[in-house]
């Protein structure tokens, strides 16, 4: 079972990377005013065929080899039903997938967050040749994190050495923080 | 109560870690160093397989162990997770089940420091996903 929030996105952007995206985006939207909390992923990988796109949340559909069942989405969706939302997915051969779940906000059975933070991190630091931008956004304000201005800094320098992740991830916590996102 | 940290301050990180590293003078060249995979699916991700990630840049870092810690998909040992595959420069990746904070430290005292196997290595002839 996903504990939190940054589990599902850990395990959701595998997906993207698994489909060779190049651009992965991560976008959190809450607003207490519908009492609603928005997870967006949205990949520039290759796409999901319209015949798989409909069998993605059955949990006996999994693209990988190794294993006949696939759970990441079905999770998710079970997830965001459970509080109220519901998850779809739009998916275009060749341009790239939509995933977007919604859960209500306040609701008991809505996980934590989680460290996603920590996440967002590791998955920059694990791979650095693509571009990550997480977004959040509460009724207080936004941060946006995108690792092309990271490496626009490091001019080189890898994003995977420890001292880096470690600050960029106090960075991010920090700015979380400020714009008082939910627990 | 500080400033909040941006970009602006990863500079002083980056400037500082310039410093140490022409002190080591990291190698370039991945196939000479240390290389762990953290099986990172559905199903490593539930047991803990982030922890595990983090445990090992953070103590590859203070061990001053030079090594590229990466994640791979389901290896199809949903049963042992989590799980994961060391590459010591010149040998063939072995790949450990079970892996915690504790078997990470083991992993990286007896088996990276010295060669040593440990408990929990899955000794089969498996084949990455990126393989097949």
């Amino acid at each position: 079972m996903m504990k939190d929030f940054a589990m599902h996105i850990m395990d959701i952007v595998q997906n993207s990377i698994s489909a060779g995206a190049s651009q992965i985006s991560v976008t959190i939207t809450e607003s207490e005013a519908d009492d609603s909390l928005k997870l967006v992923i949205t990949d520039n990988g290759k796409g999901i065929p319209a015949a798989m796109l409909e069998k993605v949340t059955d949990p006996y559909t999994t693209s990988r080899t190794t294993r006949k069942v696939g759970l990441g989405l079905p999770l998710l969706k079970q997830h965001a039903e459970s509080t109220g939302g519901h998850l779809s997915i739009a998916s275009e051969v060749g341009k790239g997938t939509v995933a977007e779940a919604s859960f209500g906000l306040s609701h008991l059975d809505r996980q934590p967050l989680g460290d996603v933070a920590g996440t967002i991190v590791l998955l920059a630091a694990a791979n650095p040749e693509r571009r990550f931008i997480y977004r959040h956004t509460t009724p207080y304000g936004s941060y946006t994190f995108d690792t092309d201005e990271v490496n626009e800094v490091l001019e080189g320098m890898s994003i995977s050495e420890a001292p880096v992740i470690r600050f960029l991830r106090e960075m991010i916590e920090e700015n979380l923080k400020e714009i008082k996102i939910s627990g | 109560m500080g400033q909040v940290k941006s970009l602006a301050d990863l500079r002083k990180i980056k400037e500082n870690q310039q410093g140490k590293m022409s002190l080591r003078e990291k190698s370039n060249n991945p196939e000479s160093l240390v290389q762990v995979r953290v099986a990172m699916a559905t199903c490593g991700i539930a047991s803990g397989a982030k922890q595990v990630m983090d445990f090992f840049i953070e103590e590859f870092d203070k061990r001053n162990i030079q090594a590229v810690v990466t994640q791979t998909g389901c290896m199809g040992y949903c049963f042992a997770e989590p799980t994961v595959e060391v590459t010591l420069p010149g040998k063939e990746p072995v790949v450990f089940g079970y892996v915690d904070a504790k078997k990470a430290d083991d992993i990286i005292e007896k088996y990276v420091k010295n060669g040593e196997l440990v408990e929990g290595i899955i000794p089969v002839n498996y084949e990455t996903i990126e393989k097949k």
